[in-house]
């Protein structure tokens, strides 16, 4: 058990390096949403299935297409 | 100021962080451990009220003030982006130019998961009260699946079949029927938000009383809210064009 949370731990550790790491934020909306995923991952590993699902849905889905969306609108174009 | 004050700065805060977080660990329980007064209270009230999902009695019953505050304020920031996304004066609509082309396995895996990602929130809404999830995640699954349609089909597939105004009345109709269930608890003489509808049998669907109706609430009002939210975003995005500087 303590192996799994601490797996999913080093996930979101290296997905969120990701994110920080990532220049351009396009890129970053990708990169928020695998830690969406990873987030998603931790919380189940903790036995939380009920925020697991909220993250989820917030994290991978919603938040990220904001980003692009607002991305999109602001750089002009495609 | 210059970047070495504001180096000296940061490294004086974040010393004075570090302290106070490690006195603050040192008296904290230690990770997995079985003693948890909390979880044992919760579970007590939970199945004391018929609900199966303890998360869902904390949520809506014993903690119901709290998730009203927060729905509250889901009603209020969908309203502020609404207003600051409106269409200003100068901005008219462009139209889309041309609908982009979707690959045609997009198309057919979107058009497949539209229906299987809506009975799935529905099914996580309805659920609420039994299984993981609830209103707010079954909202979202909605909220997501209906979008589907722009990343299978198009823009205005999406506008003719999803009518923002709807919506719209959705979102205030999920957070007024809070609301009213709470003042009916006040009403009663039995407190804000009390649990007063009869509690049915433990892990029956129909069970806990006003949790299942808040858990429907707030569904109809976080699946109709997030809804015009993208829509707001879609429209500014795609039917207003890019900024012009």
């Amino acid at each position: 058990m303590t192996f799994i949370v601490g797996a999913a731990l080093t996930l979101v550790l290296a997905a969120a390096i990701a994110v920080v790491a990532s220049q351009d934020p396009s890129r970053q909306a990708v990169t928020l949403s695998v830690l969406g995923v990873s987030l998603t991952v931790l919380f189940f590993a903790l036995q939380a299935p009920d925020v697991a699902l909220s993250q989820l849905a917030v994290g991978t889905a919603i938040v990220p297409l904001m980003v692009m969306l607002t991305i999109s609108k602001i750089r002009g174009g495609r | 100021m210059s970047r070495r004050v504001r180096m000296w700065m940061v490294a004086i805060a974040g010393a004075a962080v570090a302290v106070g977080m490690g006195l603050a660990f040192v008296d904290l329980p230690s990770f997995g451990g079985s003693h948890h007064p909390y979880r044992d209270a919760a579970i007590h009230g939970s199945v004391a009220h018929q609900t199966a999902n303890a998360v869902s009695a904390v949520n809506f019953d014993q903690r119901g003030l709290d998730t009203f505050g927060e729905e509250s304020i889901l009603f209020a920031s969908i309203i502020g982006v609404s207003a600051l996304l409106r269409p200003s004066k100068e901005e008219q609509e462009a139209g889309p130019s041309q609908p982009g082309r979707v690959m045609e396995a997009t198309r057919i895996l979107g058009y497949a998961f539209i229906p299987l990602v809506l009975i799935v929130g529905l099914d996580v809404i309805s659920h609420g009260v039994i299984t993981p999830g609830g209103g707010f995640q079954g909202g979202i699954i909605l909220a997501s699946g209906i979008h589907l349609l722009y990343v299978a089909g198009s823009y205005e597939t999406l506008g003719r079949l999803r009518p923002v105004r709807l919506f719209e009345h959705g979102e205030a109709i999920g957070a007024g029927a809070f609301a009213c269930l709470g003042i009916a608890g006040a009403a009663t003489a039995m407190g804000f938000l009390a649990n007063l509808i009869p509690l049915g049998s433990f892990g029956q669907l129909f069970s806990a009383g006003t949790v299942e109706l808040l858990n429907g609430a707030v569904g109809i009002e976080v699946g109709s809210g997030v809804i015009v939210l993208i829509a707001k975003f879609l429209d500014q995005a795609i039917l207003l064009g890019p900024q012009k500087s």
